[in-house]
């Protein structure tokens, strides 16, 4: 159950090939990477910094992993965040999941991008063409995270 | 003086807060009164000036005690590490 956090960029390819190992029971494997947009609240973005809270960051990230693994029937998953300076197209973060079919893959990849988008101490500044901000957490980010608890999902 | 019931705490400040007030981490001994993190809040706030303005009520604020996200009844402890950090926005 990898988590890390890190300035340098990674490789999707080899990081879902270690995820998956030779293990012969995945029959699915999902991943979300995020990337750094050009633009951003109608300011082009220059560059970003991406500040974290050592040693709560990897923390968090695992314990969203457990529970992603709770809930869900996966196999493995893999949380990989930079910090640091990033420009845009850079990849920021990747999710990966495996698992024996899709289904549990897709939910339990979008559930750990949903929560440690709102759960995880990590912080962007950007540097806009109107000056370095901070960016502000949105609501819309808060509804996604808030979806997974309620209503109650029938079990498995 | 002795202050023999103040509670020596590590603060640390994140992101638009470690700017705003100028510091990433200090060691504070807190008053007695100070056993939830409210009550943390408020006696910070109480230094006026930025600390006013970024932790007066209804502002967003984060706190973590010990890297748990905490909520404001959350006891803090002699020795415990205290984190302020906006809301997060990572990902």
């Amino acid at each position: 159950m990898p988590v890390r956090v890190q300035t340098e960029d990674f490789d999707v390819a080899r990081e879902l090939a270690l995820l998956r190992g030779d293990n012969r029971a995945v029959g699915a494997v999902a991943a979300f990477i995020g990337t750094v947009r050009d633009v951003n609240d109608d300011a082009r973005v220059a560059s970003m910094t991406l500040e974290h809270y050592p040693g709560m960051t990897e923390k968090a990230l695992a314990a969203i992993v457990d529970a992603a693994k709770s809930r869900w029937g996966i196999i493995d998953a893999l949380v990989i965040h930079r910090v640091g300076a990033l420009a845009p197209s850079d990849q920021i973060v990747l999710v990966g999941v495996t698992s024996a079919h899709r289904g549990e893959a897709f939910a339990a990849c979008e559930f750990i991008i949903d929560y440690l988008k709102t759960q995880a101490p990590l912080w962007k500044k950007e540097q806009t063409s109107a000056g370095a901000r901070w960016v502000e957490a949105r609501a819309a980010d808060d509804d996604a995270a808030a979806r997974w608890q309620a209503p109650r999902e029938p079990a498995a | 003086m002795r202050d023999v019931e103040a509670s020596t705490l590590s603060l640390v400040y994140l992101a638009r807060l470690r700017e705003a007030f100028g510091a990433a981490s200090e060691r504070v001994d807190a008053p007695a009164s100070v056993t939830s993190v409210a009550a943390l809040r408020v006696w910070l706030a109480a230094r006026g000036g930025v600390w006013a303005t970024e932790l007066a009520p209804g502002r967003a604020v984060r706190i973590a005690v010990n890297h748990a996200v905490a909520q404001p009844d959350t006891p803090v402890h002699p020795g415990d590490e205290v984190a302020l950090f906006p809301p997060v926005t990572g990902g």
